[in-house]
């Protein structure tokens, strides 16, 4: 397995089976969460901790390549070659973020062979909100503004969350996404002050995006399987409707100032509460897409199948070609090319 | 400025960048592995960031790009050969960027109007010709299924090889000596990668001329109806 | 490790002239090249980094979190070793 032994937890050597010992490294485990300290890779952890983190992180990494494809849907299409520049720019970042998180994962013991594989036979999943059609190029700056700025409200506070590698790389990857959310928001307004042309297209796509934006923070609280726990482990810092809340009263001021209407007839201002109510969402069509109902659902996974599959040929060739090379004895720099530290 | 740029050859280095960006941009989600969709990705983005200053050289860059017909476009046929299987994208990198990278050298270590230019492009395609050379060393050395694609990919692209060698209005490189200089490095190459150099000839049998004289091959007008089409729907527009 | 399994490679970049390298992250490639390739392509293409390290992942060894107590702990009791264990004299300069 690819596993580092940086990361790697011998854990039966180190802990045995003996329940006494591991009582007190439970103790341990959570009196370092209670006190906000990071866990890291080699530390003992609760099995569900170790899952959650799993299923949460692959998740998050999933996300991020299959993620590319709506956008990547427009960079031949990109209707001035400095918008073109922009965007292939940030849909090789999501390639990049995705990256960043199978690594993070891979501390926890698990490939990135294996996460893939488990992504292309459907057992797990990646965000929903990459199930829909990019349509027209206003498309690209509703996602960047809409999808890209609900998943930075959800992803600033997993710069604190309680396992290490999982919080650094979220670290880099907001620092990243700011350009992400900022371009869109960018690209809306040049179309909203545009032709009239521009204007509709722009308002379309913020009336197919803005639901499924804010279905991107999960089912309401009272509904969320993994809510509770996740808190109580600092892997998550806030809940879903507190997380919804927030973005939904960030973006009625920006959709002013793009001169665009939220889709929404409920959507006004509650001075007692101090937030925007919005109106219900529907979370049939939430459910639905989820379980693999949406427009694009089959078009995604088909697609990413398809090219890993297409590259096997690729990744065997480099394989059996640094393979040949070892077994030749060791390398000369004026072979290898590389540069000196 | 001092130097007027001679816009022939803006056009045609600004077009091979363009063209073999936008190419590499198709791969975009659908690259062999994650780390090569992001090197592909950076690849793209600096030709198209190269494309950017030489169109402006000669122009509007959107215009030029968006707004000129098929045959006004001076590329080389070479780079609009559409990405095929990765062994084709390779072949087609390797032959391209070692041109680029001598052809840029060339310009750099000149006084004329493309110096500057080149000397910053030319470090940028230095890493594009290391980057394709050592996939065509993977490739080739690699199984007997990647030898046999890759093989067959330097064939398939070597009838697009010789017009890289033609003269071009407004740059003053020595076409025989550069030819000499490619054939010697991709040789080298081909043959770390057990690969043997294609015996055909550079060039197809059509005395018409190719693409530095605006004809094309029959892939690039389907490409360029995509890159243009949204920009020509909304004439005028501001994006 | 499958045919097609790349192994894991541990990446550590030098931000610039004059610091250490430090742990950027890690990514998958075939051979050293292509992980030093692939790192300046993922972990620098903000202009990030000077200069690269890439270790294969498994060629590390890692103190184990059972030796932390051991290994860790008796620096705990050596404040000696800190500069701020000393009293100095108020007044006393470049020290």
């Amino acid at each position: 397995m690819a596993t580092a032994a940086a990361h790697e937890t011998d854990r039966t050597a180190a802990y045995g089976t003996d329940d006494g010992a591991t009582d007190a490294y439970e103790r341990a485990f959570d009196a370092a969460v209670a006190a906000d300290e990071r866990i890291e890779p080699r530390d003992w952890m609760p099995d569900a901790y170790r899952a959650t983190l799993v299923r949460q992180i692959a998740q998050h990494a999933h996300s991020e390549i299959i993620g590319m494809q709506p956008e990547a849907n427009w960079i031949t299409r990109a209707p001035s070659l400095r918008r073109k520049a922009i965007l292939m720019a940030k849909v090789q970042d999501e390639a990049g973020h995705g990256l960043y998180l199978y690594s993070a994962a891979e501390t926890l013991g698990t490939s990135r062979e294996e996460l893939l594989d488990k992504l292309h036979s459907g057992r797990q999943k990646y965000s929903s909100i990459f199930n829909y059609p990019t349509l027209t190029w206003a498309d690209v700056g509703a996602i960047g503004w809409l999808v890209d700025g609900a998943a930075i409200t959800n992803q600033v506070p997993l710069c604190r969350c309680s396992y290490g590698p999982y919080a650094r790389a979220m670290v880099r990857i907001c620092k990243e996404e700011s350009f992400h959310q900022r371009q869109g928001y960018e690209l809306l307004l040049a179309l909203s002050r545009g032709t009239p042309e521009q204007h509709a297209m722009a308002q379309d796509a913020v009336d197919r995006w803005w639901w499924p934006s804010l279905m991107m923070f999960g089912p309401p609280d009272d509904e969320s399987q993994h809510s509770a726990q996740s808190m109580a482990w600092k892997i998550k810092r806030h809940s879903n409707d507190e997380l919804r809340q927030r973005f939904v009263d960030i973006c009625v001021p920006q959709a002013e100032s793009l001169g665009l209407t939220l889709p929404d007839p409920d959507l006004r201002w509650n001075e007692e509460r101090g937030h925007h109510d919005f109106g219900p969402i529907d979370w049939t069509e939430f459910w639905e897409v989820l379980k693999g109902n949406g427009p694009c659902n089959e078009q995604r996974i088909t697609q990413r199948r398809q090219a890993h599959d297409e590259g096997a040929w690729v990744r065997e060739a480099a394989a059996a070609h640094a393979a040949k090379r070892a077994a030749r004895g060791p390398l000369t720099t004026e072979t290898t090319g590389a540069t000196r530290a | 400025m001092t130097t007027t740029v001679p816009t022939t050859a803006a056009l045609a280095l600004g077009d091979d960048a363009l063209v073999l960006s936008h190419r590499l941009g198709e791969w975009a989600g659908r690259a062999p592995v994650l780390e090569e969709e992001v090197a592909l990705a950076n690849i793209a983005l600096d030709l198209l960031g190269q494309a950017r200053v030489l169109l402006s050289l000669a122009g509007d860059e959107d215009e030029l790009a968006y707004l000129r017909e098929e045959r006004a476009f001076r590329n080389l046929q070479l780079v609009e050969q559409p990405n095929g299987d990765f062994a084709h994208t390779i072949a087609r990198q390797l032959f391209f960027s070692t041109y680029q990278h001598l052809l840029y050298a060339r310009l750099a270590a000149g006084d004329g109007p493309f110096a500057p230019l080149a000397a910053k492009a030319v470090k940028e395609v230095a890493y594009h010709r290391d980057h394709a050379e050592q996939w065509t060393v993977r490739l080739g050395d690699g199984t007997e299924v990647s030898h046999e694609r890759m093989q067959r990919a330097c064939a398939a692209l070597w009838r697009y090889t010789g017009e890289m060698f033609q003269p071009v209005e407004g740059l003053d490189v020595e076409g025989e000596k550069l030819r000499a200089d490619w054939l010697e490095s991709v040789g080298d190459v081909l043959r770390r990668a057990t690969l043997t150099l294609p015996e055909g000839p550079q060039s197809g049998a059509w005395t018409a001329g190719a693409g530095r004289q605006g004809l094309h091959t029959e892939p690039f007008g389907r490409m360029l109806a995509e890159m243009q089409h949204l920009h020509r729907s909304h004439p005028g527009a501001t994006w | 490790m499958t045919n097609t399994d790349w192994p894991l490679w541990e990446v550590f970049v030098r931000s610039r002239r004059g610091l250490s390298h430090t742990h950027a992250g890690s990514l998958h490639a075939p051979d050293a090249e292509f992980a030093l390739r692939n790192a300046r392509d993922l972990y620098t293409r903000r202009g990030e980094g000077v200069s690269i390290w890439v270790v294969p992942s498994s060629a590390i060894t890692a103190s184990s979190p059972d030796e932390k107590d051991p290994f860790f702990e008796p620096s705990a009791d050596k404040p000696y070793r800190h500069p701020t264990f000393y009293e100095i004299p108020e007044g006393v300069k470049h020290l």
